[in-house]
């Protein structure tokens, strides 16, 4: 008797279960693309699968809107992209495991790792810009609505060496704010990470006095400060505790107070199109070559009106790939995120600055030649 | 406090009854206490949770002391232990409420029919969902329970029915003890370690989890099956012995079907300890906007990390709306395994074997 | 272990291999095809287990051991892969002492409330509400433990710093998040609540009803009759149900990779978000997306690390365990 009813009690658990799985496929994956931008009409193109990259997590909110956008042209591929990390992304991309990459850095060889990417490509490796975006230098200050830093201070906070908000220095940038007398909190990417390289050299370029860490991807402990995971780790960690300050891509950061930083006499505050101005300025990169558009940002730049906390992130690619698919889906994806529509796409979404026509052009006549 | 050895309390005046405080004394306490804390928190302009530390105090001290002038030592210290005793379940009851608070009042907000069957593809922002993590939570936990279910129920079967005495039960038992506590992370590290020499590098399959899941799950369904075949009485495998039914139809007919009901109950309970499981899927099972039912290609969202992303880098515009998914997503992933965990024990009450105690 | 009772078993000791009687059913089941079959496939799941426990250290030494050169690059920028797995695990073994500092003392007064002080109806709903406990997934935890916990904590945080603050421990400064070890330590300790509090109440429920009636009857107060029988009778077992604790505790991943701030360094503030040391568990999964190449070697070396520590501590944790039973 007891083991008839026990057996009645399973039976259900197995049928709603079974009926739950029957049913199959969320109701947005049915319906119309919805949200992928004006203007994107379901162009049929024939590219179909999954297509997983990841990397830099300065990329992600505008990878996110480049998935939506290019999903919605071609409703039969998934874009994955895991935000890892800049470092991640480029080992992962050299061990195979992905088949594009994000990176705020370029490929160099100081590691070998240009090399090592080349012989997985088995020849020419791809490497554009995607994505230009100003570091912001966010803090959570009450009371205090907009806060001017001039590159020594800020060098200077971010080494420990400025501790408190009134600080002679702070005072001196911030003439008419009201600061408060209370321990700064350092706020740094505990991970390693693209954001963190560029602010670092972008802090070595200004005030090599102050910060004498150079430019590095792991934050150095002995400078002190609260660390998180990840750029939203960053913003996370400022926006929940007052009288913090730290450093991270603009677009994760709208919803925090941003600093003007000095440029030469003024302070600019972070803009897609302030930070624009300094790609335009700055020289290619030693590696610079036919299929890599890379560059060496100008951080010292005086020039007006440019923000110069500025981070270039670059997708990579390899020029050719064993499986059809698979550069297909990678020529269709990287195509669309250069294109005007993906470009406008992250401009929207994730505060990007878009690339001005000139370095489109040549970056979509990069990846045109990927087979 | 050691006067048990020496003469309790006989004095001289030889009453029947000890002094002792009233029936109501206690309660009494209790009233004033928090009359104090109130007062105070009052006076000092404190919150509630002051108010509550000070009426606690007042009350670890004052009851003791009246009971110390009225029934002497030993019964004020019995009083100071019946106080600190309670008080650690009402301590321990505070992490539970809040965190069931929390997350009914923050997650309770976005549920709606959308949120259920909608995924995160082509989801910016608002109007995202959790049917892909609900799927990907079901497959990979029901793998993973079809993986360990038979490994599991058949190892204790051994321990109790074959392997009585022998070294190599002994040998089992203690390492399904150790594996108990195998760190999660590790298990999850195993799968990938696993998962990478068949496929090669960057590999994130949903059966990986299952993989990585069992290696978690098995050894809570031995134990709990081995303690169940244990409660089994001899006497009805001597009778069944005795009617020239065959040993592995004795296990089959006999023995499993009387502990069924406590079997089920141990697996459903290891079912939802490892539907919550986080570390090991975000390893090996990975993350992906789409809705996968194909364990055995490509990555596959669970709520577990589901949450876990969408808390720990969403898109920068939309924070907010990812915060309330991490919500949602966390109190549908503990409703579901509160509910196992209420079947299993309504399972177990109804149909436990009458034990002797 | 002076002073503990002893006694012949008069209870059914569910844990004990070999405790019950055994009856042997072998001679029943001579030359037959489904007998052999049956036995195979359970002896078969059996070996399986072994094989699989064994799988995980193989793997974990073959993949974490060619770590053990790693350096500089490969070891997250520091000197040799201790000077990485060393800070590691300092914080796993910090964080893991707090929890079990707080929950120990915690989990004994409500075992005791289950087993001895609430009425026994009570009892068993009081039981069930610390096992949902239990239940809650862990990033579940985290989501709490970072959102409500760790900022309600600041003020108590600051409270410390301000009054206690000549202790190294909580010398702050207190970070506004509320993200410190003292956090993580406390979420582990509500986490291994359920654990050691589960083992200590079937072993208090144990204690032989005779001894606690004479010393009733011998006048002790409750607390004292606790005190003279539970306990003595209960020691190795509240070791165990302790070192079981913390073997969760130690291996705890993502409540801590949530709540705790993610450095890598030696230190024993407590209250302060700069200098609490990440732990392995965490550390890994912070870091495992973001690695690969002789990076992915140094985390399942880590692992390996815990893997061996979580290992020793449940190991001694069921000997003990199992000792006491023998002799209860």
């Amino acid at each position: 008797m007891k083991i008839t009813s026990a057996r009645q009690a399973i039976v259900p658990g197995i049928a709603v279960l079974a009926l739950a799985l029957t049913a199959c496929g969320a109701d947005n994956e049915d319906a119309a693309p919805s949200g992928g931008g004006e203007g994107t009409e379901a162009v049929e193109t024939g590219l179909t699968g999954t297509l997983s990259g990841g990397g830099a997590s300065t990329q992600q909110a505008a990878m996110g809107a480049w998935a939506v956008g290019f999903q919605g042209i071609n409703p039969d591929t998934t874009i994955n992209y895991d935000p890892i990390g800049s470092g991640g992304g480029r080992e992962q991309f050299i061990s195979g495991g992905f088949p594009f990459a994000g990176s705020d850095a370029y490929l160099t060889d100081d590691e070998g790792e240009l090399s090592a990417a080349e012989e997985q490509c088995g020849g020419t490796v791809i490497e554009v810009p995607s994505y230009v975006s100003p570091i912001a230098v966010a803090y959570n200050l009450p009371g205090v609505d907009t806060l001017n830093l001039k590159p020594e201070t800020l060098a200077g906070i971010m080494a420990g060496k400025i501790t408190t908000w009134d600080d002679q220095k702070i005072v001196d940038d911030n003439p008419n704010a009201d600061l408060p007398s209370e321990r700064i909190n350092a706020v740094h990417r505990s991970d390693e990470s693209g954001t963190t390289e560029n602010f670092t050299d972008y802090l070595t370029a200004v005030a090599p006095d102050v910060w004498d860490a150079g430019a590095i991807e792991i934050w150095p402990t002995e400078y002190g400060g609260e660390g998180a995971n990840g750029t939203s780790g960053v913003v996370q960690t400022i926006g929940n505790s007052e009288f913090s300050i730290g450093y991270a891509d603009a677009s994760q950061a709208q919803a925090l107070g941003l600093a003007n930083i000095g440029v030469g006499d003024e302070f600019v505050p972070p803009s897609a199109e302030a930070a624009a101005q300094i790609l335009l300025a700055s020289p290619p990169a030693e590696d610079a070559s036919d299929t890599k558009l890379i560059y060496d940002l100008d951080f010292a730049t005086e020039e007006s009106g440019t923000y110069p906390v500025v981070l270039t992130s670059y997708l990579l690619a390899c020029q050719s790939y064993d499986d059809a698919e698979t550069a297909a889906l990678v020529k269709g994806f990287v195509t669309y995120v250069l294109s005007d529509a993906g470009q406008e796409q992250a401009a929207a979404e994730a505060g990007s600055a878009p690339l001005n026509d000139d370095l489109q052009a040549q970056a979509l006549e990069i990846v045109d030649a990927i087979s | 406090m050691t006067d048990l050895t020496t003469t309790p309390s006989t004095s001289d005046a030889l009453p029947l009854q000890a002094p002792s405080l009233p029936r109501y004394g206690t309660i009494a306490a209790i009233v004033f206490a928090i009359a104090v804390g109130a007062l105070v928190s009052m006076v000092i302009g404190a919150g509630y949770v002051a108010a509550l530390v000070i009426a606690w105090l007042v009350l670890v001290v004052a009851l003791p002391l009246w009971s110390l002038a009225v029934e002497g030592g030993r019964k004020a210290v019995d009083r100071v232990a019946t106080l600190l005793i309670w008080s650690t379940f009402g301590l321990a009851m505070i992490p539970l409420v809040s965190l069931i608070y929390t997350v009914i009042s923050k997650g309770s907000g976005i549920l709606s029919g959308q949120f259920f069957n909608n995924s995160m593809r082509n989801v910016l922002g608002e109007g995202g969902g959790i049917y892909h993590a609900i799927f990907g939570t079901l497959i990979v936990t029901a793998l993973a329970a079809a993986i360990s279910v038979p490994i599991g129920i058949l190892t204790a079967i051994y321990l109790v029915e074959y392997g009585k005495g022998k070294k190599l039960a002994r040998v089992i038992t203690f390492l399904v003890d150790v594996m108990t506590g195998i760190p999660s992370i590790v298990a999850g590290l195993f799968a990938y370690a696993l998962f990478v020499l068949i496929f090669g590098p960057g590999v994130r399959l949903g059966i990986g989890g299952s993989v990585a899941l069992s290696v978690l799950m098995i050894p809570i369904v031995v134990r709990s099956s081995e303690e169940m075949l244990k409660l089994v009485p001899d006497e009805l495998r001597e009778a069944s012995y005795a009617l020239g039914v065959p040993k592995w139809r004795t296990i089959v007919k006999v023995v499993v079907p009387t502990a069924i009901a406590g079997i089920v109950t141990g697996v459903t309970l290891a079912i939802a300890r490892v539907a919550g499981e986080t570390a090991p899927l975000l390893i090996i099972a990975g993350f992906t906007t789409d809705t996968n039912l194909n364990p055995f290609s490509d990555r596959m969202t669970t709520l577990p990390v589901y949450i876990f992303q969408s808390i720990a880098s969403p898109p920068g515009l939309y924070r907010q709306e990812y915060e309330d998914y991490a919500w949602g997503a966390a109190l549908t992933l503990v409703t579901i395994v509160m509910l196992l965990n209420v079947l299993a024990r309504v399972i177990g009450a109804v149909f436990a074997p009458k034990s002797g105690r | 272990m002076a002073g503990t009772v002893q006694e012949s078993p008069t209870e059914p000791d569910p844990g004990g291999p070999g405790g019950s009687v055994v009856t042997s059913g072998d001679g029943g089941s001579t030359g037959r095809v489904g007998d052999r079959v049956f036995a195979g496939l359970s002896v078969g799941s059996a070996v399986l287990i072994v094989i699989v426990l064994a799988g995980v250290a193989i793997f974990l030494l073959e993949q974490g051991l060619p770590a053990l050169g790693n350096s500089g690059e490969s070891a997250y920028g520091k000197d040799n892969i201790w000077a990485y797995v060393g800070p590691l695990l300092f914080g796993t073994l910090l964080a893991a002492l707090i929890a079990m500092i707080i929950a120990t003392p915690l989990a004994i007064g409500v075992a005791l409330v289950i087993s001895h002080y609430a009425p026994r109806r009570i009892a068993t709903a009081f039981g069930w509400l610390i096992d949902l406990l239990a239940a809650i997934p862990s990033v579940v935890y985290g989501l709490w433990g970072i959102n409500f916990l760790a900022l309600n904590l600041v003020p108590v945080y600051n409270w410390m710093g301000d009054n206690l603050g000549w202790l190294p421990f909580f010398e702050g400064p207190v970070p506004n998040s509320g993200r410190t070890m003292m956090t993580g330590g406390i979420v582990l300790a509500v986490m291994a609540l359920p654990i050691i509090t589960a083992i200590c109440r079937e072993i208090f429920a144990q204690t032989p009803k005779m001894h606690q009636e004479a010393a009733l009857a011998l006048g002790a107060t409750r607390w004292e009759m606790i005190r003279m029988t539970v306990f003595p009778y209960a020691r190795s077992g509240m070791f165990s149900a302790v070192l079981l604790g913390l073997g969760r505790a130690l291996g705890e991943t993502m409540a801590i990779a949530l709540v705790l701030p993610p450095s890598v360094l030696v230190s024993f503030n407590l209250i302060t978000a700069e200098g609490a040391s990440s732990t392995i568990a965490a550390n890994i999964a912070n870091n495992f997306g973001n690695a690969s190449g002789s990076k992915v070697d140094t985390l399942i070396f880590s692992g390996l690390v815990l893997f061996v520590i979580t290992f020793a501590v449940n190991f001694l944790g069921r000997a003990i365990a199992a000792r006491g039973q023998v002799k209860g």
